[in-house]
């Protein structure tokens, strides 16, 4: 009796020790060789795997960062400078400067200006109204107002005024990951270059049809009167597809266009009260007749 | 045992309260605004300018490419200008706004109501004059007839199907048109045969209409190879793959065309306007269109000139009702509701229908418990909540590979969902999206 407990002890140890032997070879032979910068890098990464960075993940990213050359094309919208600066020291590589960036809407048709012409029961989806018509505004351009861009922002920085039927983007809290410009049918999400103070300054509108009728569907179209590209000194305006675009790199936030533009499509947001002087041509710009 | 389709279909109420008011003209409105889309494929050119003076049936636009149509004038006028348009899809394009003045015709066209029955033009003859016509399927698709008519190297066709089906409740264009020109729609067809080399044609002709059905059997005694054919009431019967089925008994594998298993299908409007292109050398500028609705005091089916507004089109039938809820353009099962009343009528409207509010309103979406009604009304065997779920999340390639490009939105599973899912939305919305990425696969190749 004794002999067999001995006996099997002893040959199943010998084979568990072959095995491990066999096992230890094996190991050797197929390991997978990971850099541990990866590691490193990824625990610098702010973990939210939004894709801003145009990766699955921060892990992918953490990846790309390590097996690149140079960080050319590659920035973490969440982290900003920051993290970027971390993971170069990690790398022993130099961080290029990247602008923080942030997301506006191009369109400011709120009820007051875009009367509704017809209405819309359908699922609730964007994408689903965006296939199937024009909109419930004359406006075939701008925001339907059914909050896929809400729905796909991971940091809680956007929310649907209830009395506009606009998305409202709350500074601080977007990291231009870009989830609500892929999200958006309408392609009327743009990342722009953030300036101090949180100024903005940009044309809110995204119609691109000729004045006329743009200006039929919503009060503060662009119509493309070329206005404010006249009375730009720096160049920053262009006028493409009947829509006039601030160029935020070359924009110096003079003001000047949103004197000048007679429908009050161009938005300046956080900038101090205009001198009483400014003021003054505001009111110009009020008489001038309708177009 | 009546002929069908044998998976999946629903049943819908019929409701053609137009069945039996006649076909009447609509006066020619004051003006029109003819699109330069009316078909599938690329949008027409514009060869007038703005003040020039056309007559009814002058070219304005011509055809650009091989799956493209040309467009003429329906109205006598002058070119007010050329503008956007929003048409049935909810969009703006581009169109040519005619003010109208007098009715003076192209002086080629024939205009007697006499019958021409022999056919003198031969097959090539035939399919340029359709070409030269603008004559486009009027079953809905509106894809150009030229094309359909050339049977590709390669391929042959030994049957034609005719479709008279008319499948959408409400809808009796068809109907009309069968019952009250029977013999120009047959010589139409013999028309197709010719330019088709083929010897043997099936009209298939749902059961509810019987008369039109008993009528077109009379008559087609008198023309060779052609049979009439009863089938069994059961939406979509009318759909090109299921009416072959039903018919012939071929199945047309998926991603393909009928061609692919011998045979074209037509529907009896096309034939009718192949007819009036081929013997009476008059293009497509008009059409019958049925305007109805349950609270409408008129209702009934017009002969209406491409390009007029809606809005003409409902004051004929008694103006527009009070509790109207939506306009759709088509049938109820497949059309679009309307968000303008000046959208233009166009080749492809073959009815206008006005839902009382308390019918038109969609039920609240609840959730989806697997029921599975959706997948046996599916009469391509698609799985619809699947392919709703897919759509939804954004999983196009698997939507692809669920086969959802088959799917050609007769919208049965939406009709059918006790839990009122937008299912045909959403899977158009992927379909739509997984076009699209094949197409930029295609062109990385």
């Amino acid at each position: 009796m004794s002999s067999t407990v001995l006996i099997t002890i002893i040959s199943l140890s010998l084979l568990a020790f072959l095995s491990a032997v066999i096992l230890y070879f094996v190991a050797r032979k197929f390991r997978v060789f990971e850099d541990p910068r990866i590691d490193e890098v990824q625990n610098v990464l702010p973990a939210a795997n939004c894709g801003g960075c145009g990766f699955a993940g921060c892990r992918n990213f953490a990846e790309a960062l390590v097996r690149a050359e140079t960080f050319e094309g590659l920035n973490c919208p969440v982290g900003g400078a920051e993290v970027m600066g971390q993971a170069a020291k990690i790398l022993g590589r130099e961080a290029p400067v990247v602008e923080p960036l942030v997301a506006v809407l191009l369109c400011n048709g709120t009820p007051e200006y875009r009367p509704r012409t017809s209405k819309y029961d359908g699922a609730y989806d964007c994408r689903i109204a965006h296939s199937l018509y024009g909109g419930e505004t004359d406006c075939s351009y701008g925001c339907l107002g059914l909050g896929d861009c809400v729905r796909a922002c991971l940091f809680d920085a956007m929310y649907m005024d209830p009395v506009t039927g606009l998305p409202v983007i709350i500074d601080n809290k977007c990291v231009a990951c870009g989830a609500c410009v892929r999200a958006c049918p309408r392609n009327i999400i743009e990342l722009r270059k953030k300036a101090k103070k949180d100024r903005k300054l940009y044309v809110a509108c995204s119609n691109c049809d000729k004045g006329g009728p743009a200006r039929r569907a919503c009060k503060v179209a662009c119509i493309a009167c070329s206005k404010c590209f006249k009375v730009c000194e720096f160049g920053a305006i262009t006028i493409e597809n009947n829509l006039a675009y601030i160029d935020a790199t070359k924009c110096t936030f003079c003001r000047k266009c949103v004197v000048e533009c007679p429908t009050g499509s161009i938005i300046e947001l956080n900038f101090p009260p205009r001198k009483p002087k400014a003021e003054v041509t505001g009111e110009t710009v009020k008489t001038t007749p309708d177009i | 045992m009546l002929r069908t389709f044998p998976v999946g279909g629903v049943h819908p109420q019929e409701n053609k309260i137009t069945a039996v008011s006649p076909v009447q003209v609509l006066p020619v409105p004051s003006s029109v605004a003819i699109p330069l889309s009316q078909h599938i494929g690329t949008p027409a050119a514009v060869i007038v300018n703005k003040g020039d003076k056309v007559k009814t049936g002058q070219k304005i636009a011509e055809s650009r490419g091989f799956v493209s149509s040309n467009i003429h004038s329906s109205v006598s006028g002058k070119i007010n200008r050329i503008d956007s348009v929003i048409d049935t899809t909810g969009y703006k394009q581009t169109a040519v706004f005619i003010d109208t003045e007098g009715d003076e015709w192209m002086e080629t066209i024939d205009r007697s109501d006499e019958i021409v029955t022999d056919i003198k033009l031969t097959s090539e003859e035939i399919i340029k004059r359709c070409l030269e016509s603008g004559i486009v399927g009027l079953g809905g698709a509106t894809f150009p007839s030229h094309v359909k008519l050339t049977v590709p190297a390669g391929k042959k066709c030994d049957v034609l199907i005719i479709n008279g089906v008319e499948c959408e409740p409400y809808l009796t264009s068809d109907h009309r048109l069968m019952l009250e020109r029977g013999e120009e729609v047959l010589i139409g067809v013999s028309i197709i045969m010719k330019a088709l080399k083929v010897n043997r044609a099936m009209i298939g002709i749902e059961n509810n209409k019987k008369d039109a059905a008993g009528h077109l059997a009379k008559l087609a005694g008198a023309f060779n190879g052609i049979s009439v054919h009863e089938l069994k009431v059961k939406y979509p019967q009318g759909a090109e793959k299921q009416l072959i089925k039903a018919l012939i008994n071929r199945e047309v594998p998926s991603g393909k065309l009928p061609l692919d298993v011998n045979c074209v299908v037509h529907n009896v409007g096309t034939a009718f306007a192949v007819y009036e292109a081929v013997q009476k050398n008059k293009p497509l500028i008009e059409r019958v269109v049925t305007i109805t609705g349950k609270s409408l005091s008129n209702p009934g089916n017009f002969l209406v000139r491409t390009g007029t507004p809606v809005i003409r089109l409902i004051e004929a039938a008694g103006g527009l009702p009070e509790d109207t809820g939506k306009i759709i353009s088509g049938g109820p099962m497949m059309g679009k509701a309307l968000s303008s009343l000046d959208v233009p009528i166009v080749k492809g409207t073959s009815g206008i229908i006005l839902l009382p509010r308390d019918e038109s309103v969609r039920s609240e979406i609840k959730a989806c418990i697997r029921c599975a009604k959706c997948v046996s009304a599916c009469p391509l065997g698609l799985e619809p909540f699947l392919l709703m779920t897919l759509s939804e999340k954004g999983l196009f390639e698997r939507a692809e590979h669920e086969r959802i490009t088959d799917c050609m939105e007769c919208g049965s599973c939406s009709f059918t969902c006790p839990a009122g899912r937008p299912l045909l939305d959403y899977i158009r919305l992927g379909k739509s999206n997984v076009i699209k990425m094949a197409r930029e696969r295609l062109v990385k190749q």
